[in-house]
């Protein structure tokens, strides 16, 4: 698994800065970007998977149920997934609430 | 092709040792004073002569944005261009630095706009001149011809891995008609091996290049980048001792005429060498204890071989093709200034930047800049900078 980047030295960068390892974005988190987070209904989700599509992070995961969330730890809280759901399943809730 | 002196214009030249090099890829719009070049090279696709591509891009931002994609997947990859194009090409230009992509341009070299002029000087090289490429500068055909090899040699070292620039002046050397000696394609192909890049891009083997970068990495992939730009130094050293072992003509980072016994020596980078060495022989019948030192490699700057090249002498007569405008004087007697700061017995420095947009600098010219810079160097005359032949 990569080093988080804060803690890679300019030795270990390959030249260019090329990126070998696939997947590596796993270790930024990103989730602290976020301002406001989306709160699914899972009641009401038909689980056709257009949130999971349109995640610009890919942070959407299936629950065991078959219904999608968001992955907190990426999540940067765009509200993508809440204009995209077709049932209008997803809100955007301030991180403060 | 075997080996042959053929009476030739530069440009041409330059052509057929990038078809002779077996390049892939070419992409490059067409802009004067470099316009033969790429011209001559459509010319050797479209005739089947050379297996390549030749992408004929709408600007320069395009040609060096195609380069960069098909240097990033291993294909060995030209370009040429000047001024304003190399003005339009900048952005990418710095970012194929970065993503350390191997490719050979031969800059031709001309003056900005404005006013808009399409002459020769050193304006346009020195706008990237802190981009991250390797900058060598050419005095004549020959060197032209040679350093398209060199060029994709060091280039394509897998421990340099670094465009390259190939800087000549426009028209002075571009468009001039000279002897060029040819070398057989088995001396090429023993010279040059295929490219091979570790991490080109490959399905079999995927990878991200040119990625964003957040402060927490910026800085070493900056280090990297310089450290890249460095580690070429001795990569170019043995390209250019190969390639005199195989030809006969050996280049220097830094080169000299005259000096072991000189007291004083007139600097100059490009085809400006090539006068003063006649010049500096005129005025030894006077007994002037005179010399040219030249700059051929830029980037990196070899400050170990030009502080050795300039040991012991009184003064430097450094001619400048560009002005640093508000700056201490020219970019290459900022450069030297830099290399000699605060070492005991440094030679003084006195520039001169002449030669603006191709307004000629005869050996009448030469004569008169050495002489005049030796007094001012004696009478300690060496801040700033002289624009030679300005009227008012």
């Amino acid at each position: 698994m990569a080093k988080p980047m804060e803690k890679i030295t300019w030795q270990e960068l390959e030249a260019g800065s090329v990126v070998t390892e696939i997947g590596n974005a796993r270790v930024y988190e990103t989730g602290s970007w976020r301002s406001e987070r989306p709160v699914v209904e899972a009641s009401q989700c038909i689980k056709c998977g257009v949130c999971w599509l349109f995640c610009p992070d890919s942070c959407i995961v299936k629950a065991a149920d078959g219904h999608f969330e968001a992955d907190l730890t990426y999540c940067k809280g765009c509200g993508i997934c809440a204009k995209e759901c077709p049932v209008g399943c997803i809100t955007m809730i301030a991180e403060e609430e | 092709m075997a080996r042959q002196r053929k009476g030739i214009e530069v440009s041409i030249a330059m052509a057929d040792a990038v078809a002779q090099a077996d390049v892939d890829v070419i992409a490059a719009y067409p802009i004067t004073p470099q316009t033969h070049i790429v011209e001559h090279l459509s010319e050797i696709v479209a005739n089947g002569e050379l297996d390549a591509e030749y992408v004929p891009v709408e600007s320069e931002h395009s040609a060096m944005s195609v380069c960069c994609g098909s240097s990033a997947v291993g294909a060995r990859t030209f370009t040429s261009t000047s001024s304003q194009g190399l003005a339009l090409m900048a952005e990418i230009f710095f970012i194929a630095a970065s993503m350390r992509l191997p490719m050979v341009m031969a800059l031709a070299n001309r003056s900005l706009s404005g006013p808009l002029s399409i002459w020769n000087d050193h304006t346009d090289t020195m706008m990237v001149r802190d981009a991250g490429w390797i900058h060598i500068f050419v005095e004549n055909g020959q060197e032209s011809y040679d350093n398209v090899f060199c060029g994709f040699r060091i280039s394509e070292d897998p421990t340099v891995m670094l465009p390259l620039a190939v800087n000549l002046d426009g028209f002075i050397l571009t468009h001039m008609i000279e002897p060029v000696i040819y070398e057989d394609n088995e001396t090429i192909r023993k010279y040059l091996p295929e490219m091979r890049m570790k991490n080109a891009l490959h399905p079999d083997n995927p990878v991200s290049m040119g990625c964003f970068a957040m402060p927490e990495i910026y800085t070493e992939a900056q280090m990297s980048r310089e450290q890249g730009l460095l580690n070429a130094y001795p990569a170019i050293v043995k390209a250019w001792k190969e390639w005199g072992d195989l030809t006969g003509r050996y280049y220097q980072p830094i080169e000299t005429y005259r000096t072991e016994d000189a007291e004083y020596c007139i600097v100059t980078m490009g085809s400006y060498g090539e006068t003063a060495m006649e010049v500096v022989d005129a005025l030894r019948e006077e007994g002037e204890k005179v010399g040219v030192v030249k700059i051929r490699l830029w980037r990196p700057f070899p400050f170990e071989d030009f502080r050795s090249a300039v040991e012991g002498k009184k003064s430097l007569i450094v001619i400048d093709r560009a002005i640093s405008f508000g700056g201490p004087g020219g970019p290459v007697a900022l450069e030297l200034r830099s290399a000699l700061y605060g070492r005991p017995n440094a030679p003084a420095i006195v520039n001169y930047v002449a030669g603006l947009a191709g307004r000629d600098v005869a050996r009448s010219d030469f004569r008169k800049i050495i002489l005049e810079g030796k007094a001012k160097a004696s009478k300690g005359e060496t801040e700033g900078f002289t624009l030679y032949g300005l009227r008012g």
